[in-house]
């Protein structure tokens, strides 16, 4: 009983969630129905206003993780908070949540502005206010000219971006991406994963980003988690000091080779240990 | 050089490919006849026919227009019974699992079978055609737009839990929308059973008098031997059951034509 207190009195003592706490991971564990152990004792804090970055080998639970932070499964063990609250707090000022999932996830039979509209009209937002959030979020992803067509007419980095512009009209402070550019060519994600970061600096937003790739991850974030996989667990997090305003010259400046360097190492070393 | 693209554009192939087997048959039809001098009462000629047809047009439409009237009608309880069926199944596994068998058994049951016993419970004529065709059609509607509404998008399922979307939204937003394709499916094959129910109703049924349908026209112009007008009633209804199916196909083609891989090309 003492011992136990003890343990978790030194888990809070390395992070403890304070006032800017956007999400908080305690002990977090998941073993789904058919006995996959997906997630093993993750802690996890992630400040209001970071960027951060979850890369790993597939099937380390990154998205399991993403989606209990999006509340669409519970841990099996262990707790999670949203701005310190136990559940997830309904839609409001300052506390709203959007989530990109990997594939575009568009409704067919609706045109690009009625799928940009979707998550206004679930939560009844004002009609005037709907029409002007969403020509705003089509105006940041580049499709204003589209938003008659239907998702079928479009390519697959537009829909993308569409999906994007979902999310992105929900005006939210919390924003969940599950490897959005994952299927993207290296250009388009180059030219994506710059407009976001340029978005993500001129608001408040807090982002959480899943991928793959090592070179994205050191491009964009503020904190990259490093997770490893069976059971799925954080290895490290590594924060990224690189420039405030990132540009394509980031990308082969020293300090970006050096820091993909340490998160290459850090993933290698993992798979290492595991074998 | 016209013609050519003419014949490239593909509505008008749809329509003329099929109207040229068409004209290829029946004008072999009409030649075999003639050449092997077939007698009119074994297999007329499709002059004969269309001879018959227009000298019985007034009582052979009458009976048409009452046979179409049993089968709208059915259609319509099939559409109507068979959507809230569908929604009700939906509602939870144990309902579906409790009341699918029963839809089952109503599909296998063959409706010459329980015809005679639906006739004598539901004394008034019009009413007991409409129901043993209602049987016919049922089942297709319901068991498609079961299918429809289960079929939705995993992801779709996600995005609307995590913007709290109610039930009720789900469902109009969601469900509906992924159901259509396959209720437009069911109606499809639902608006030609509803004929065929129709029709073997009446002639179960056989009732004649001034209301009585196309059915017995044939069961009339059977024990007269006018193989003619047998032939010319036949074609009645065949054509009715493509107008049927036509007028399905269009509505399908104008709420899909926008999104479903179905209405492209
Ligand atoms: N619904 C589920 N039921 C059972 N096991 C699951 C389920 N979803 C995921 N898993 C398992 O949990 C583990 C983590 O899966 P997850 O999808 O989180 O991995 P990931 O890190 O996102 O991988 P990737 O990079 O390939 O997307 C995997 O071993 C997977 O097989
Ligand atoms: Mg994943």
């Amino acid at each position: 009983m003492l011992m136990k207190c003890q343990e978790i009195d030194s888990v809070v003592s390395t992070v403890s969630p304070d006032s800017d706490t956007v999400l908080f991971a305690n002990r977090v564990d998941k073993t789904y129905p058919n006995g996959t152990h997906a997630l093993d004792d993750v802690r996890l804090r992630i400040q209001r206003g970071e960027f951060v970055s979850l890369l790993g080998p597939s099937g380390c639970g990154k998205s399991t993780l993403l989606r209990m932070f999006a509340g669409l499964e519970m841990p099996s063990a262990g707790h999670l908070r949203w701005w310190n609250e136990p559940r997830m707090p309904d839609y409001r000022q300052g506390r709203s949540m959007a989530m990109v999932f990997q594939e575009a996830t568009l409704m067919p039979w609706a045109d690009v502005a009625s799928n940009v509209r979707l998550p206004l009209d679930l939560c009844k937002a004002g009609v005037e206010e709907r029409e002007a959030r969403v020509a705003q979020a089509l105006e940041l992803v580049g499709l204003s000219k589209s938003h008659k067509s239907y998702p079928r007419e479009l390519s697959g980095g537009m829909q993308m971006r569409v999906s994007i512009a979902r999310a992105l009209a929900m005006q939210p402070n919390l924003l969940l991406m599950d490897e959005p550019f994952g299927a993207l060519d290296e250009f388009t994600r180059n030219k994506l994963d710059a407009d976001l970061r340029a978005l993500w600096a001129n608001r408040d937003l807090t982002v959480v980003f899943v991928t793959h790739s090592i070179y994205e991850a050191v491009f964009l974030s503020s904190k990259v988690v490093v997770m490893g996989a069976s059971p799925g667990r954080v290895i490290g997090e590594v924060d990224i000091e690189g420039p405030a305003v990132r540009d394509e010259n980031f990308r082969v400046s020293p300090e970006f080779l050096h820091y993909c360097q340490v998160l290459s190492d850090l993933l290698t070393r993992a798979n290492v240990e595991h074998d | 050089m016209m013609r050519k693209e003419l014949l490239k554009d593909p509505r008008v192939v749809r329509i003329v490919a099929p109207f040229l087997v068409g004209i290829v048959l029946v004008g072999s039809w009409q030649i075999v006849c003639v050449a092997f001098k077939v007698p009119v009462y074994l297999v007329p000629t499709p002059l004969n026919i269309l001879q018959t047809l227009i000298a019985n047009f007034g009582s052979l439409f009458a009976a048409l227009l009452v046979t179409l009237k049993i089968t709208l009608l059915a259609f319509l309880c099939a559409v109507v019974l068979g959507v809230a069926m569908a929604f009700l199944l939906v509602q939870g596994r144990i309902i579906e699992v409790s009341l699918f068998p029963y839809a089952i058994l109503l599909q296998v049951t063959p409706v010459v079978a329980i015809a005679p016993l639906i006739i004598i419970w539901v004394k008034s004529p019009t009413p007991a055609l409409v129901v043993c065709a209602t049987l016919v059609a049922l089942f297709p509607i319901i068991s498609n737009t079961v299918l429809g509404l289960r079929s939705v998008n995993p992801g779709l399922l996600n995005l609307f839990k995590l913007n709290r979307a109610t039930r009720w939204q789900t469902l109009v937003r969601l469900r509906i929308p992924s159901a259509l394709p396959y209720f437009f499916g069911g109606l499809r094959i639902s608006c030609g059973l509803a004929l065929i129910g129709a029709v073997v109703a009446e002639f179960v049924a056989g009732t004649g008098g001034s209301g009585a349908g196309l059915a017995y026209q044939i069961l009339q112009a059977g024990f007269q031997l006018n193989i003619p007008l047998m032939f010319a009633a036949l074609l009645l209804i065949a054509t009715t059951g493509v107008a049927l199916f036509s007028c399905m196909a269009w509505l399908t083609h104008l709420s899909l034509r926008h999104w479903h891989e179905s209405e492209m090309g």
